[in-house]
C-alpha cells in the first residue's frame, strides 16, 4: 500500500460560532489524485484552506507527512509549506510581477541556484504548462486558462510533494477545462507528485480523480469515499446517486445495487 | 340574453408587445357571466384588467364567472400572476371561476407561478435597526478589536523590523528603492508646492500684522521656526498619508482580495517581512528628506515674499532664519518625520492585511489608512510638543 501523505483525524473546522465540517476523517496516498466534490457551500474549499494551514482548526489533526501541522512549530511549519504546491481559485498570481519572476520568487528565496539555474528552471516550468515565451508577459495579459496554468506552473516551482488545486476548471470553457485536466494528469503521472483537487465538475471528477470524498452540507461531514465511477452506479446514498447522475437518480443503478 | 360588449385601452401603443394594449369584452348569460380577454396581458395592463374584473364582480355579484382566453396574443410572468390572483380571489369570495381556451403557452406560463410563495406572508426585507445601546456595544467591542489589531501588527512589525536589522540581506532591497521612488522622487512636486505656497502665505499672513510694529524683520525666523519646529514634518506626513499609506492600504487589500497573500503564505513567506517591510523601510528612509524639502520650500516661499514686499534684502533673510533655527531643532524635526513615517506606513499595511470582502473592503481599508494615519500624525506631534517642552 503506498504511504499515507496526509491523514486528517477528527478535524471540525468553521469560524467563529458557525461549525462548517464536523469530524472529518480521511487519508491521502501517495501518488494519488484525491479530489473533494460536493456541492456548492458544502464547505470544500474551506477544507482545502485548513489542509493547507491557512485557517486554524477548530478540534482534530492534519498529519502532512506524519506532523501535525495544527500543532507544528513556525519552521517546522514553512518547511512543511514548501513541500506543497497550492493553485488558488482566482490564480492569485502576484500582479505586479511577470511570469518569470512569480514562478522564480519561491526558488530565489528558498534556494541557493544560481540565477542560470533559476532562469533555466522557470523556462522548464512555462514550458511544462504549455506557456514557453510568456515570461515577461504580466498576468493581466493572460487569459483565464492561461493564468491556471501559469499558476500550476508556480506552484510547480519547487517540486512539491503534494499539489493542492481548489476549482481549477471554475470558469474555463469545457475545451480549456479538459485541457487543463489532462495538464494535471501528466504533470502527477509524471513526476508522481500527490494532488487533492476541489471540483464539482463532473467531466474532471471522472476524467482525473483516483479517489474521491464527498462532503454534504446538511450532514456537515464526507458522505462517500471511493472512486468516482463506482459511487456513481452502487453508492447507497441517494444524494450521492444525484449529484453524479445530475441530479437524476438512476433507478436501475440503484436496483443494480440492491440485487 | 343579455349582450354587453365594451372595450378596454390600457397602456400606450408601442411597437414593443408588452406595452400593447388589452381589451376585453363582456356577454352575460343565466347570471354566469363570460368575459372574453384579448390582446396582452403584460406589466403595462394587468392593473386596469384586475380593477375593471373587481368592479365587474362587486356590481354584479356573478355566481359564476368564465374567462376566454382565446385571443391573448401576449402574456408574460405578471399576466399570469394576475389569472392566478383572480382565481384566488374567486376562491375567497364563493364564486366559481372557469378559464377556457387555455393554450399551452399560457399553461406553462402559469407553471411558472409558485402559488405557495404567493400565500406566505412577505418576509420583512427591512431588518429592524440595532438599539442605541446595542450600537454602542457594537462599535466599543469593534473598536477594542481594532486597537487590539493594531496593536498585534504593531508588534509583528517590530518583531520582523529586528528580524531584517539581523538578516540585512533578506531585506528585498529592490522593492525598498522602488518604494523609495514611489513615496519620495514622486511625492516631491506636490510636497514641493504645497510647502511653498505655505510659506509664501504665513509669510505675507504673519508680514501684514508684524508690519504694524515695524518688524518685518521677524518674519524669517517666524516662518523658519514655525516650519522646522511643526509645520514641516506635519505638512510632509500629512501628504505622505494621502499619497502613500492609502496606496500600500489598497495594495496590499487588492492583494488579499485576489488571494495573493494566501499565495504567499502557503509559499511560505511571511506576508508581513515580504510586503510591509519594504513599504515601511522606505517610507521612513525618505520622510526625513521630504521633510527637509519642504522646509526648504516653505523658505523660498517666505523668502519671495520678504524680497517682494518686506523690502528684505536675500542675504538678511538667510540670516535671519540661520539665527532662528538651531540643529537640534532640526534633528528633533527629522527624527519626529521618521517616527510618523513608521506610523503611516505601519497603518497603511495594517489597514491592507484587514481588508474583507470584495472592491468595497479595500476601499474601507484605504479610507480608514488615510483617517487613522492622520489622528496618529497629530497624538505622536502632541507627544512631541510636550515631551520637547520639558527637555
Amino acid at each position: 500500500m503506498a504511504r499515507v501523505i496526509i491523514e486528517v483525524v477528527g478535524l471540525t473546522a468553521g469560524f467563529g460560532d458557525d461549525i462548517i465540517l464536523r469530524d472529518l476523517n480521511f487519508k491521502v496516498y501517495e501518488g494519488e489524485i484525491f479530489v473533494i466534490v460536493g456541492g456548492s457551500g458544502c464547505g470544500k474549499s474551506t477544507l482545502l484552506k485548513h489542509l493547507i494551514g491557512l485557517h486554524e482548526v477548530k478540534s482534530g489533526r492534519i498529519l502532512l507527512f506524519g506532523k501535525d501541522i495544527t500543532t507544528a512549530r513556525e519552521e517546522e511549519l514553512m518547511r512543511l509549506k514548501q513541500e506543497m504546491g497550492v493553485l488558488f481559485q482566482t490564480s492569485a498570481l502576484f500582479g505586479s510581477m511577470t511570469l518569470y519572476e512569480n514562478i522564480a520568487l519561491p526558488l530565489q528565496e528558498f534556494t541557493t541556484l544560481s540565477q542560470d539555474t533559476i532562469d533555466m528552471l522557470v523556462k522548464i516550468k512555462l514550458a511544462m504548462v504549455g506557456l514557453e515565451g510568456y515570461e515577461n508577459h504580466f498576468p493581466n495579459e493572460l487569459s483565464g486558462g492561461m493564468k491556471k496554468r501559469a499558476g500550476i506552473a508556480r506552484a510547480m516551482a519547487l517540486d512539491p510533494s503534494i499539489l493542492f488545486l481548489d476549482e481549477p476548471s471554475a470558469g474555463l470553457d469545457p475545451v480549456t477545462s479538459a485541457e487543463l485536466d489532462g495538464l494535471i494528469k501528466k504533470i502527477n503521472r509524471g513526476t508522481g507528485t500527490t494532488m487533492v483537487i476541489v471540483t464539482h465538475e463532473l467531466e474532471s471528477i471522472f476524467s482525473i480523480s483516483d479517489r474521491i470524498i464527498m462532503l454534504d452540507k446538511s450532514k456537515k461531514g464526507i458522505i462517500a469515499e471511493g472512486r468516482p465511477k463506482e459511487l456513481k452506479m452502487y453508492s447507497p446514498d441517494p444524494k450521492v446517486l444525484n449529484f453524479f447522475n445530475r441530479g437524476a437518480i438512476s433507478e436501475a443503478s440503484r436496483k443494480g445495487y440492491k440485487g | 340574453m343579455k349582450n354587453f360588449k365594451f372595450f378596454l385601452y390600457c397602456g400606450i401603443h408601442h411597437n414593443v408587445p408588452k406595452e400593447g394594449s388589452a381589451f376585453y369584452s363582456k356577454t352575460e348569460e343565466n347570471g354566469n357571466t363570460v368575459i372574453s380577454l384579448s390582446g396582452n396581458i403584460s406589466l403595462f395592463t394587468i392593473e386596469e384588467i384586475l380593477l375593471s374584473l373587481r368592479e365587474i364582480l362587486k356590481e354584479e355579484q356573478p355566481k359564476k364567472i368564465t374567462i376566454d382566453l382565446s385571443k391573448v396574443e401576449y402574456l408574460d410572468t405578471s399576466g399570469a400572476l394576475l389569472l392566478v390572483r383572480v382565481e384566488e380571489e374567486a376562491k375567497h369570495s364563493g364564486f366559481t371561476l372557469e378559464y377556457i381556451n387555455m393554450d399551452q403557452k399560457i399553461k406553462a406560463m402559469m407553471g411558472l407561478i409558485d402559488r405557495d410563495v404567493l400565500m406566505t406572508p412577505q418576509t420583512a426585507t427591512e431588518k429592524r435597526g440595532p438599539g442605541f445601546i446595542e450600537r454602542v456595544g457594537e462599535e466599543t467591542v469593534s473598536l477594542i478589536k481594532n486597537i487590539r489589531e493594531v496593536v498585534s501588527f504593531g508588534g509583528e512589525l517590530i518583531y520582523e523590523t529586528l528580524y531584517s536589522f539581523f538578516h540585512i540581506k533578506k531585506i528585498r532591497w529592490g522593492d525598498v528603492i522602488l518604494y523609495m521612488k514611489k513615496v519620495g522622487v514622486d511625492g516631491l512636486p506636490i510636497i514641493g508646492l504645497i510647502s511653498f505656497l505655505l510659506g509664501l502665505i504665513l509669510a505675507f499672513m504673519s508680514s501684514l500684522q508684524l508690519k504694524q510694529f515695524g518688524a518685518n524683520i521677524y518674519v524669517p525666523s517666524l516662518l523658519s521656526i514655525a516650519m522646522v519646529r511643526e509645520l514641516g514634518p506635519i505638512m510632509t506626513a500629512i501628504l505622505v498619508t494621502g499619497r502613500s499609506g492609502s496606496a500600500f492600504a489598497a495594495e496590499i487589500g487588492t492583494m488579499k482580495v485576489n488571494e495573493e497573500i494566501d499565495a504567499l503564505i502557503t509559499m511560505g513567506f511571511n506576508p508581513v517581512r515580504f510586503l510591509a517591510i519594504p513599504k515601511v523601510f522606505a517610507t521612513v528612509i525618505v520622510m526625513p528628506f521630504l521633510t527637509l524639502f519642504s522646509d526648504i520650500s516653505a523658505f523660498l516661499g517666505g523668502m519671495l515674499i520678504g524680497v517682494a514686499i518686506l523690502d528684505l534684502t536675500i542675504y538678511t533673510y538667510i540670516q535671519q532664519t540661520i539665527k532662528a533655527i538651531d540643529v537640534f531643532n532640526i534633528l528633533i524635526s527629522l527624527f519626529k518625520s521618521m517616527v510618523l513615517a513608521i506610523l503611516i506606513a505601519g497603518i497603511g499595511c495594517q489597514r491592507g492585511f484587514t481588508v474583507t470582502g470584495g472592491a468595497q473592503g479595500v476601499g474601507n481599508a484605504t479610507t480608514s489608512a488615510v483617517v487613522a494615519g492622520l489622528f496618529l500624525i497629530i497624538i505622536v506631534d502632541s507627544i512631541f510638543a510636550i515631551v520637547l517642552n520639558y527637555i
